[in-house]
């Protein structure tokens, strides 16, 4: 058992969490963020890659709006590496009404969302397979951003600021004495072990899971919603620019170009189990003919991967209980300690990627009142390490990296142009990061083969340079697969069903995967903890499929 | 519209896509937003795509439609790979695979991967991909953005083919006596970056036009009208050829009609200066269409020629490439034939006169890659069995190393001698005498490299026609 001293533990690491608990080391305190699992496994790295310009919600939810515009300027300053200023289109296609074109520009000017109307021929010179009907077109400034890039550029700046970062850590309990917060216990998956914190002050940012963290200190009835969105992407960019449709927010109403794909998202529905979120036929087919309204000839195009992630959104009285679409994205911060008569925690949930620093500053303002600290927030103060403001990522980049040192290093994974260096010197900071975790860092079996080609020749390395045994790298590769696989089957068709069918001869037919030892069970932080598994029966089939 | 377009299959170069009905980004119409001020400014204007630049104005095409959406079909098999024959001697090059499909998902308008110049553009990639990827087009619409701002004097000059033929067929002692000079050589390696080693045109006293004036054109035949495009190297340098391809054409009862004409523009085009290789084209097309005596009396003849790149170039590469979607070329990629096309045709229709002589010897025989990238085949060589006696070896290689101008620089001429030197040692083993080869630049570089001396076929249907 390992035992560890901090003023705070953050609960969650996704970007709120991340965001918090750079926010508090930044304030001084010392803080310790734990998650089940891998950084920004979860909502983090499961939505489109959209950083709002606040557009989107300029009509449906202006206060959401105005916040994102704030944000997303900082964000662009301090996690330069994380987005690419894409800028945005929001257009009128035919049968959609132009009108509230006018109603979108006067909210947005009340909101303070930068915004400019430019001529169609302007739009399309821009994105030549934009739908050649479109009636008008408003700038924005949506930009493209990397979840994982952006929480570990803010989990690396906590720790700079002497923050313990510890993923792949489950917590087993919160401890209570005398209504106060005094400590968590968790297990440490790699490897197993047992890990007391003590601590004064919990701040739980679980996103969809906040509920659950709150039952765990006793405090009942924390409702959080979460409202599955279901994403595909594009084997490659279709368009340049973000291009969101010019109406109240639908489903399939953004396509965003981000690293070398673009996405076509997003849907909304109630799900009862942030563990369990399907993706039926019936919505990747919604998303791709709602995408060809946008870009004409998107459902020919080639489909790469679908995923669907839980947006956490607190229950909301003035919506329907199941209507998630129409509950706000605005932030909450519950301090317990008014409540429920806790002291030492406080919650903090809902909100949106682009404002998760805010949604940090809020939390840790509430802390700091309710320890009657005062200590201001710097986190839009100091680029993240990585991060040189002004030098936002840009597509090329890999390219141009791979340019340098292509003779010098070898291309492991083709597709996203990740090369052996990259992957040796992430198992040199982090011996025990499995091939999914090298794949959220690196883009790792990202792209159109979809790890075909690349997983093989990682496991491999992983072997030849002792990071895993034989076993090991096996169970590895089978698990990395398996887990590309789940977003594979719901968009199987056309030329992505082509590589898949070379890819499963390659690797079930000349490899023969799924008989190579071991077979049985595999160590826990090799088990996707994420839930997608339980989507698929015995036979790979969607659930709703075999209903 | 129809996106994406699906690549056309191997033997129908010519097939038409949907991708040619893709609008024009230049399509302006009137918006929607009235009077509206513009009053919200926003921090900056967002980048997009590259389209600033006299030179980019005309790669609005690169980077969209036909190629990059095959890019989608690549499954990453990397067969491409397998044949590159750059490749395969260099590891300067990263290979076609990684320049084309993977590489163009990285790119947006911006050119940060120079190395993609070492492709050679020889399009072996594209001809072997059995997903149907555009690759060599990728690469060579890649190369144009790279190129775009920065061209090389060098790249210029080479891609002036019609220049180089007006200057040096007058002055064609000096000239020749010029290039054969090491010092001049040297100095023109020096000043230009063409490769002292590399094989470069011989001039000749007449040009075929001169010849064709002085001959007086031809009589009516059997087998109706022809028109016949020499090219620029086969009006200037390969006359011989030229003259031998006319003349077989009237033997076997074509009357041959050679309207004034200058360059298809592929040597522009492979140099990455899209522009004026759109402009050449057409420019060719326009001439193509008109005898010359009757403006639009050519309608509907067929075009030979015996330049076996520039038939490409007009039957799939102007439009695959650079993106040219006009009715002239659109009506001339239909109608012209490699003339060794041409004779196969005739012959499966029954139409070609059988009375060879008989020739008794072996030769070798290099089908270019700029020839096999049309997907027809090795018509040459079916037609040269034609010829009792006759023995014709394939080469068997992609590649002479050459690829247009690419063996004639100085960064790249290494390599287009490694590509080459199989078949420079293939040629010489099979007959130290002649060779036989279908487009100009590939038999510069068999001859010099070998120095086996080399022709095209036509040189052996001319011999057995019994018109020398």
């Amino acid at each position: 058992m390992r035992k560890i001293h901090a003023d705070v533990v953050v609960i969650g690491g996704g970007s709120t969490g991340a965001g918090v608990v750079r926010d508090l080391a930044m304030r001084g305190y010392s803080a310790v963020l734990v998650d089940r699992a891998d950084l920004a496994q979860g909502t983090s790295g499961r939505f489109h890659g959209l950083l709002h310009s606040g557009g989107r919600y300029v009509v449906s939810d202006p206060v959401s709006a105005t916040e994102c515009a704030q944000e997303n300027a900082i964000v662009t300053a301090i996690h330069a590496d994380a987005v690419e200023r894409t800028g945005g289109l929001f257009v009128c296609p035919p049968g959609d009404d132009p009108a509230f074109g006018d109603t979108f520009l006067d909210d947005a000017e009340r909101a303070k969302v930068p915004c400019q109307e430019i001529a169609v021929a302007e739009a399309l010179r821009r994105e030549p397979r934009l739908n050649r009907r479109i009636s008008r077109a408003i700038e924005v400034e949506d930009g493209a951003v990397d979840g994982w890039t952006l929480v570990w550029g803010a989990a690396r700046s906590a720790m700079q600021h002497g923050a313990t970062i510890l993923p792949y850590h489950h917590v087993d309990a919160i401890e209570v004495s005398n209504g106060q917060v005094v400590g968590a216990r968790c297990t440490a998956l790699k490897p197993g072990e047992r890990v007391d914190i003590d601590c004064g002050f919990a701040i739980n940012a679980a996103g969809p899971w906040a509920g659950r963290i709150a039952e765990l200190a006793g405090c009942h009835g924390v409702e959080v919603v979460s409202g599955r969105g279901v994403m595909v992407a594009m084997a490659h960019r279709l368009v340049n620019t973000v291009v969101n449709r010019l109406a109240y927010p639908a489903d399939g109403d953004i396509l965003v170009p981000v690293h070398t794909v673009c996405v076509i998202g997003t849907t909304d529905t109630l799900a009862d189990d942030p563990d369990r979120l399907p993706i039926t036929p019936a919505e990747v087919r919604q998303l791709l003919d709602s995408g060809e309204t946008l870009v004409p000839g998107l459902r020919q195009a080639r489909a790469l991967h679908a995923w669907s992630g839980a947006r956490p959104l607190v229950k909301d009285s003035r919506v329907a209980g199941d209507d998630t679409r129409h509950m706000s994205r605005e932030m909450s911060v519950i301090d317990h300690a008014q409540r429920d008569g806790l002291s030492g925690f406080v919650t903090v949930v809902g909100g949106k990627l682009t404002t998760y620093r805010l949604m940090a500053k809020k939390a840790v303002d509430v802390m700091c009142a309710q320890l009657g600290h005062n200590r201001p927030c710097l986190t839009d103060q100091e680029a993240v390490p990585g991060a040189r403001q002004g030098h936002n990522y840009q597509v090329t980049q890999r390219l141009a990296e791979r340019e340098h040192d292509r003779l010098q290093d070898q291309i492991v994974c083709e597709c996203e142009l990740a090369s052996r260096g990259q992957l040796t010197r992430l198992w040199a900071d982090n011996p025990l990061a499995t091939l999914d975790d090298a794949r959220r860092q690196l883009r790792l079996g990202m792209g159109p083969c979809q790890g075909g080609f690349c997983a093989a020749r990682a496991a491999g390395i992983a072997c030849q340079t002792k990071v895993a045994d034989a076993e090991r790298a096996t169970a590895m590769l089978r698990l990395f697969l398996k887990n590309r696989w789940i977003g594979s089957w719901p968009v199987l068709h056309g030329e992505q069903l082509r590589q898949m069918a070379l890819d499963a001869w390659i690797l079930q037919g000349a490899h023969d995967i799924e008989h190579v030892a071991p077979t049985g069970e595999v160590p826990g932080e090799l088990r996707p903890c994420d839930g997608s598994e339980d989507v698929f029966d015995a036979d790979g089939k969607a659930e709703e499929v075999a209903k | 519209m129809n996106w994406p377009p699906k690549p056309s299959r191997k033997g129908s170069p010519n097939a038409r896509t949907p991708a040619d009905a893709a609008p024009r980004a230049a399509d302006a119409r009137p918006s929607a937003a009235g009077g509206r001020p513009a009053a919200k400014r926003l921090r900056a204007t967002p980048p997009t795509t590259a389209q600033s630049g006299s030179d980019k104005a005309g790669l609005a095409f690169a980077g969209h439609e036909l190629a990059r959406a095959s890019l989608d079909a690549c499954v990453k098999c990397t067969i491409c790979e397998t044949q590159c024959p750059v490749m395969a001697v260099t590891p300067l090059f990263s290979g076609p695979k990684y320049a084309g499909p993977q590489g163009e998902r990285f790119r947006h308008g911006e050119s940060v991967d120079g190395s993609l110049d070492y492709c050679s553009s020889c399009g072996t990639c594209t001809l072997v991909c059995p997903q149907g990827v555009k690759i060599a087009e990728l690469n060579a619409q890649a190369r144009a953005v790279m190129k775009s701002g920065h061209m090389p004097l060098r790249d210029r000059l080479v891609s002036q083919t019609v220049l180089m033929g007006k200057v040096m067929t007058p002055l064609a002692g000096l000239a020749n006596g010029a290039l054969a000079n090491p010092l001049a050589r040297l100095a023109l390696e020096k000043a230009v970056g063409v490769h002292r080693d590399a094989p470069l045109p011989t001039a000749q006293p007449q040009s075929f036009a001169q010849w064709w004036k002085q001959r007086g054109g031809s009589k009516p035949g059997p087998q109706g009208r022809i028109v016949f495009f020499h090219g620029c190297a086969g009006g200037y340098f390969e006359v011989e050829t030229s003259k031998r391809a006319v003349e077989v054409l009237e033997r076997v009862g074509y009357e041959v009609v050679v309207p004034k004409q200058g360059c298809c523009g592929l040597a522009q085009q492979s140099n990455g200066l899209f522009d004026q290789a759109a402009k050449s084209v057409l420019k060719l097309c326009d001439a193509l269409l008109s005898t010359g005596r009757t403006p639009g009396s050519a309608k509907g003849l067929t075009i030979v020629s015996a330049s076996g790149s520039c038939t490409g170039m007009l039957k799939r590469e102007a439009r695959e490439i650079l993106g040219v979607t006009d009715d002239r070329l659109a009506d001339v990629s239909v109608r012209v034939r490699d003339i060794m096309e041409f004779l196969l045709d005739l012959h499966e229709a029954g139409r070609l006169p059988l009375d060879f002589q008989p020739l008794e010897m072996t030769v070798p025989y290099h089908a270019p890659c700029q020839l096999k990238g049309q997907g027809m085949g090795m018509p040459a060589l079916e037609v040269l069995r034609l010829i009792p006696g006759l023995t014709v070896v394939e080469s068997g290689r992609a590649c002479c190393g050459m690829a247009g101008t690419y063996g004639l620089k100085k960064e790249k001429h290494a390599i287009a001698q490694a590509v080459g030197k199989p078949l420079f040692d293939m040629v010489r083993a099979t007959n130290p005498d002649l060779a036989l080869c279908d487009t100009e630049t590939c038999r510069w570089q068999l001859a010099k490299s070998s120095g086996v001396r080399t022709e095209h076929p036509i040189y052996l249907v001319h011999k057995a026609y019994g018109l020398d």
